[in-house]
């Protein structure tokens, strides 16, 4: 990406992509814009240059931030009517690592309110339309800052992918979205929505952006008690070393992804959360669980395997998008790669157990928003029951209300067992699939969604047409691993495809690093 | 299951939701077709399967017991809300 220097200033950054952003403000893109704080900061870094001191690696950057995260410019709503008002006191952990390393926020997207949604239709400021095609969607719920990349206003834009967010919008608009590893950047400072799912990741046009933003934001946070230790320019270091041929990178790769990293810590693993058939909790045994495929030392005599899902071949998925997978497959194959078809039965319940769990935390996360320390109080009421109910009821959109009603009903006594347990259940054989599917291969590639961009309007009134955008994004999400959603090409119509690279945990890098086979 | 009118109206009230009649009708109408899709986990075969509440592969992580300044000062807090009055949030009555 282009950073400022003696030549190129910030504020000519800045300013380009201000005018950018209104040059297209018929999007519906941001919510607020900060032109004056945005020069302001732009020239504080073009002193610094001329002064001839260090900036940072994003000197001058401009971007754009999903409008859930928190920082004091301009109001946080999260798109949402009830966050209304709202100028936060504090700043996002990643929005400070951004900027201190010199990236300029520009403006606010839009999203889904509280990023319910898969169109971005759900905000309480209407839609942000498709970068290629004005009557389609945005995709969601990181609608807006998808088209802020596609659209090329920015260098690179925020987002939070809770079951998609991420990675549909980005392959809706043809630019790369990345879900990284649960834990791997800090939440502090970003509106919650299911805290058990919830991830911190970016758009981007390249992968290099995409690595170079990673090794910015990714790490552990004092101020997020689930955030990883460092691993990702652990990785980093290790891969770095060897780019001169092709298949090397990611050969060398392959053994921390397979295996456990030499530098894990016995602090790192005291987690146990993958538990056996009995019940007993076993440690985790590095990024890809437990029993890696292959032992470490051979891993450089096999081949790379990539992963196919035999389930998602079927005709509720576009055949452009079938074929775009099978092009990139063939082009894995001619670069010396394995192509491997999974069976993964249990990824088919992985959206009804979504739709159980995911609303269960919205309703616990939303139940916040009553209207008496920020954002937005209705003065229908007079007594204190009803501030909240009308505060509430008038604040939030019908998709809000859908999922936290829907969470109410999935944890009310008499019917916990039967959705609320039963999906944790299933959330389990969720995760086991992966953890297997990662003995057999090294990554996993996938469509993103069934179909391309759709029409303005054809789903939002369908709750459950829309629910099943995600039906192939939302595994990822419960079991923590890592996606990244890559460009795959044009329908006839002249839509972007988009595919989603899938890796074990904390693969984040070696990801980034393996799409650029894709290409 | 059927959702009938009063299930919708519980579910308003645990969720501190005053609806509109319409929105009765119509909540009722998309929630009933959501529990049936959700319902679809039933075919699942979870005998003897743990429940998995979270996916982070860490637990108990401690900081020391003192008290963090995170930077933000109570009237900078107060000043959020819609009303305050002598260092308190102001809300109408309770009783």
């Amino acid at each position: 990406m282009k950073t400022a220097n003696k030549t190129v200033t910030a504020e000519r950054l800045v300013r380009d992509a201000l005018e950018k952003a209104e040059h297209f403000r018929e999007y519906n893109i941001f919510t607020y814009l900060d032109k004056t704080g945005a020069i302001q900061k732009a020239r504080e870094i073009d002193a610094r240059i001329a002064r001839g001191e260090k900036v940072g690696r994003l000197a001058g950057v401009p971007y754009a931030l999903k409008d859930n995260f928190l920082s004091p410019e301009g109001e946080t709503t999260a798109s949402a009517h009830i966050l209304e008002g709202f100028t936060s006191p504090v700043t996002a952990t990643v929005v400070e690592r951004l900027e201190a390393e010199g990236a300029i926020m520009i403006g606010r997207t839009n999203l889904d309110a509280f990023a319910h949604g898969s169109s971005t239709e759900n905000s309480y400021y209407g839609p942000t339309l498709n970068a290629y095609d004005t009557e389609r969607v945005a995709g969601g719920s990181s609608g807006g800052s998808a088209v802020a990349v596609a659209l090329d206003i920015v260098e690179f834009a925020t987002g939070t992918d809770t079951g998609g967010s991420i990675r549909q919008p980005a392959s809706f608009n043809g630019v790369y979205g990345l879900k990284p590893t649960y834990g791997c950047n800090s939440r502090y400072g970003v509106v919650a929505m299911a805290s058990s799912t919830d991830c911190i990741g970016f758009f981007t046009k390249t992968p290099e952006d995409m690595d170079l933003l990673m090794s910015i934001s990714s790490g552990q946070d004092p101020k997020d008690m689930t955030t990883l230790p460092d691993y990702y320019s652990i990785s980093a270091a290790e891969i770095c070393s060897s780019k001169g041929v092709r298949s090397a990178a990611a050969r060398e790769v392959a053994p921390a992804a397979r295996g456990r990293r030499p530098e894990e810590t016995s602090e790192e693993r005291t987690g146990s959360f993958f538990r056996d058939d009995d019940g007993s909790a076993t440690s985790v045994d590095g990024p890809a669980g437990r029993a890696p495929r292959g032992a470490y030392l051979d891993a450089e005599m096999e081949k790379i395997r990539v992963g196919v899902i035999k389930d998602f071949d079927n005709e509720s998925v576009d055949n452009e998008i079938r074929k775009a997978l099978k092009a990139k497959c063939e082009l894995l194959e001619s670069k010396g790669y394995e192509i491997v078809e999974l069976e993964m039965p249990a990824l088919k319940y992985a959206l009804a157990a979504y739709y159980i769990i995911v609303p269960a935390e919205v309703a616990s996360n939303l139940s916040r928003y009553d209207g008496v320390r920020y954002g937005f109080r209705s003065d229908k009421s007079d007594d204190l029951d009803g501030l909240y109910e009308n505060t509430r009821n008038e604040g939030f959109m019908p998709e809000n209300k859908r999922r936290i009603m829907i969470g109410n009903f999935v944890l009310s006594s008499g019917f916990y067992d039967a959705y609320f347990l039963k999906a944790a259940k299933a959330r389990t054989l969720i995760v086991k699939a992966y953890e297997e599917a990662f003995q057999k291969v090294d990554y996993i590639l996938t469509p993103v969604s069934p179909s391309p961009a759709f029409k303005l309007g054809e789903k939002v009134n369908d709750p459950i047409a829309m629910y099943l955008e995600d039906v192939m994004s939302v595994s990822l999400n419960l079991a923590g691993v890592p996606g990244l959603a890559i460009p795959a090409g044009m329908t006839k119509a002249g839509l972007p495809i988009g595919l989603q690279l899938v890796g074990p945990r904390r693969s984040d890098k070696q990801l980034i690093e393996f799409s650029k086979e894709l290409q | 299951m059927e959702i009938k009118r009063e299930d919708i109206l519980h579910l308003a009230s645990l969720s501190n939701l005053s609806l509109t009649d319409d929105e009765v009708e119509s909540l009722g109408k998309d929630l009933q077709g959501i529990i049936k899709y959700i319902s679809q986990l039933d075919e699942l075969d979870t005998e003897n399967v743990e429940p998995t509440y979270q996916v982070f592969e860490m637990e108990n992580v401690w900081r020391d017991d003192e008290v963090v300044d995170q930077g933000v000062s109570r009237e900078e807090l107060l000043a959020l809300s819609e009303k305050s009055r002598d260092n308190q949030i102001e809300v109408p009555k309770v009783l």
